[in-house]
């Protein structure tokens, strides 16, 4: 069969051809298709019965279950943005020790020039050498689907799990995409067997499972080698000068080398980690100059140098002096490095450029925040410090409301505010949506309440996790598989970690949210203002 | 079927539709047998913002971005986001672009873009999709499926007519598909 399809959406036929049986992950921009797509197909009587998928409430928590599953004999894959690696990467190290039973591959979306992301512009390939998981990077939604079904392959053959590392441009990436068609999958059980010495990191145990580790990942390197996992593309005959290329990058060098009538033969670098040396010495060996095109840091370039020098000490590595570290590349940024060492001529092709007024994101119509944001900046007294967080509430730090003094990760709001409370005689206000109270916002609520600090927190309870597409979440009664389950009320868990001054307010009753603002920047104790309006397009979807 | 890769670029502001109309693109090249990639921007970047897709048609396609100047139809839902795309468009590009301002604190007048818009001059089709729906459809939602339909009517885009209907009846729901259909033979009109 083939079909168009988004690079999110091949990864899901890749998975289901694979025979995956167990999905989690947590939303985020570039990633969130993947766990959207596989809960409209998981269990019930039009999906597939045998196939369990969740949101779960952080990245950490994804991946554990997904460790649940896999030890007890269940393919599982595990999806999220950049930053979740961060979040799981606690669990991450010890699981790629103990090793995987069934099949497991985890999804990683890096996105480079930070469309959808704050925080950092993250290389998330990074973890690869600090935890030692294998990774393998698509240039375009063929190899999403054939790669998703090669690390499942790699991850069962050395019990290992494997990381899709993808970036914006392959995740939201469509072509026609070739694939099978799966049968729906009949219901299945698992069994945890007992066998601590493979589960059970405990000293002196660790230290074996290291040294396991590490030579798994020799084997895969030399069965990368066999499988011809990296490829060379292009003219065989030889050559003085080679281009190395990974991920999307890869595709913006066929594009320049027809731009500028080159037939430079390219070694494509489909897994990142463990790098198979062998394959590279080879291409390396004859050349005088090599380019290396990758996105955001210098890894490989890093890499070639270390094996030039035993394999070619005079080889010239071109990369990052050519290319930036900052951004993602394009055609015109690879024709340029390219021009410059293959000594051909380029000139960029664009009329000159207006500078017209930029349009930056904006709240939609109806969003409850519309109420929220503005009473807060009116009420708040000259100098007050406003705690931004991650989602739509992002949206605070531009105009018109230009009210956010810092912005951090998941629940860093709370957790920064009340390092400023402790430090200052300044007020501080912390706001966050529900999603992010759930995935982080917990633990720094617990620690303000602890360490007996005062910030006020306003929670926007708009009934969703919106700004990544509409995700449920612990506070809305139904699961990602739209089962009904526990409605965790924000109040509740609040009021449980003994926070004293807890108000439940729909923001649009304007003069009981003012009211409760200035009621709660006095007081000595941690204060909690939820605003509980619904999400604008969850309303207008809940009416179709 | 042409050799050439054909690039369309199409610009807009989040919300309006601009991925749909990728998506109906895609559809149609692809059910004429041409090789097909495109880019695309969700989350963050769809709130309200200026937002740029890139589709690219042809015998054999690589990148899914389209070079620099290499663009050779620029659509636009947005008046304002069409003449952003000036910095990117070629000696040859045409531009189709919605008669519609979405405007912002700080933004141009219409006649402030139009007068911007002259150095491109006859490349420039100003059509009013947003006015026409709204009068002939009483839904300036579909606005940017009747710029689809002058699109391929008048040969800024080399797609069959047939095709990008085969495009709606499979990727549009079916309670909005007469309506679709609807606006994209408006422009044949």
């Amino acid at each position: 069969m083939k079909k168009i399809l988004l690079g999110d959406e091949a990864i899901v036929q890749g998975a289901l051809e694979a025979g995956v049986d167990f999905v989690s992950g947590y939303p985020g921009c570039p990633s969130a298709e993947i766990g959207d797509e596989f809960l409209k197909i998981a269990g019930g009587p039009k999906g597939h019965p045998g196939l369990y998928a969740e949101w779960s409430v952080n990245e950490k928590v994804a991946l554990e279950a997904a460790i649940g599953a896999s030890f007890s004999g269940l393919k599982s894959l595990v999806n999220m943005k950049s930053f979740g690696i961060n979040v799981c990467s606690d669990s991450l190290l010890p699981l790629v020790y103990t090793g995987t039973k069934a099949g497991m591959v985890i999804i990683v979306a890096d996105d480079p020039s930070c469309w959808s992301s704050a925080q950092s512009e993250q290389d998330s390939r990074g973890y690869a050498y600090l935890s030692h998981i294998p990774m393998l990077e698509p240039s375009d939604p063929q190899e999403c689907r054939d790669f998703t079904k090669l690390g499942f392959e790699l991850s069962e053959k050395f019990n290992l799990p494997v990381v899709l590392r993808i970036t914006t441009r392959v995740a939201h990436q469509r072509m026609p995409v070739e694939f099978n068609k799966v049968d729906r999958r009949p219901q299945k059980s698992g069994e945890f067997v007992k066998n601590p010495l493979q589960f059970s990191t405990m000293p002196p145990r660790v230290l074996e499972m290291k040294k396991e580790l590490l030579d798994k990942l020799e084997k895969i390197k030399a069965y990368a080698g066999k499988l011809k996992i990296n490829k060379i593309v292009g003219d065989p005959t030889p050559h003085n000068f080679g281009i190395v290329a990974s991920g999307v990058a890869y595709l913006y060098v066929l594009e320049a080398l027809k731009e500028l009538a080159l037939d430079t033969p390219i070694l494509k670098v489909n897994l990142f980690y463990p790098l198979a040396d062998n394959t590279i010495s080879k291409f390396i060996k004859d050349l005088k100059k090599v380019l290396v095109v990758e996105e955001l840091e210098g890894y490989l370039e890093k890499e070639i140098n270390a094996i030039a020098k035993d394999a070619n000490p005079k080889l010239q590595v071109f990369g990052k002096a050519l290319l930036p570290k900052i951004g993602e590349l394009d055609v015109e940024k690879v024709c340029l490095a390219l021009a410059k060492v293959a000594g051909k001529k380029f000139k960029k092709n664009i009329m000159k450029q207006l500078s017209l007024p930029k349009r930056t994101a904006r709240l939609c119509e109806g969003c409850p925040y519309w109420y929220v944001f503005p009473v807060i900046k009116r009420i708040a007294p000259e100098g007050t410090i406003f705690g931004g967080d991650i989602g739509c509430n992002m949206i605070a730090g531009l105009l018109p409301h230009n009210m956010q003094d810092y912005l951090f990760s998941m629940g860093a709001s709370l957790g920064i505010s009340h390092g400023i409370k402790k430090s200052t005689k300044q007020k501080v206000i912390s706001i966050m949506g529900d999603g992010t109270f759930f995935h982080a916002g917990i633990p720094a609520l617990v620690n303000a309440v602890y360490n007996k600090s005062n910030p006020l927190v306003v929670i926007l309870d708009n009934r969703i996790t919106a700004m990544t597409g509409l995700q449920q979440n612990p506070g809305m009664g139904k699961t990602g598989m739209g089962e009904n389950t526990e409605e965790l009320k924000i109040e509740e868990i609040a009021k449980a970690c003994k926070v004293k001054h807890v108000k439940v307010l729909d923001p649009a009753n304007v003069k009981e949210f003012e009211d409760a603002i200035k009621e709660f920047l006095d007081k000595e104790e941690v204060s909690v203002i939820i605003c509980r309006r619904i999400c604008a397009l969850l309303a207008k979807r809940q009416k179709q | 079927m042409q050799a050439q890769t054909f690039n369309i670029i199409i610009s807009g502001v989040g919300g309006q539709g601009v991925i749909t109309l990728l998506s109906l693109i895609d559809t149609a090249a692809f059910i004429e047998g041409y090789n097909v990639k495109s880019s695309e921007l969700h989350g963050l970047s769809q709130r309200g913002g200026s937002v740029e897709v890139h589709v690219r048609f042809g015998k054999k396609v690589d990148s899914p971005l389209i070079p620099f100047g290499s663009a050779d139809l620029i659509m636009s839902l947005e008046m304002l986001e069409g003449l952003r795309e000036l910095a990117r468009a070629g000696k040859n590009t045409k531009f189709l672009v919605n008669e519609y301002c979405l405007p912002f604190q700080g933004s141009l007048t219409k006649e402030e873009i139009k007068a911007h818009f002259k150095q491109i001059g006859d490349r420039l089709h100003l059509i009013a999709a947003f006015d026409i729906c709204k009068e002939k459809l009483q839904n300036e939602v579909v606005s940017t499926i009747y710029l689809l339909g002058y699109a391929v009517h008048k040969k800024l885009i080399p797609l069959k007519k047939e095709s990008v209907i085969k495009a709606i009846e499979s990727t549009v729901p079916e309670k909005y598909r007469e309506l679709n259909i609807k606006a994209f033979q408006l422009a044949y009109d």
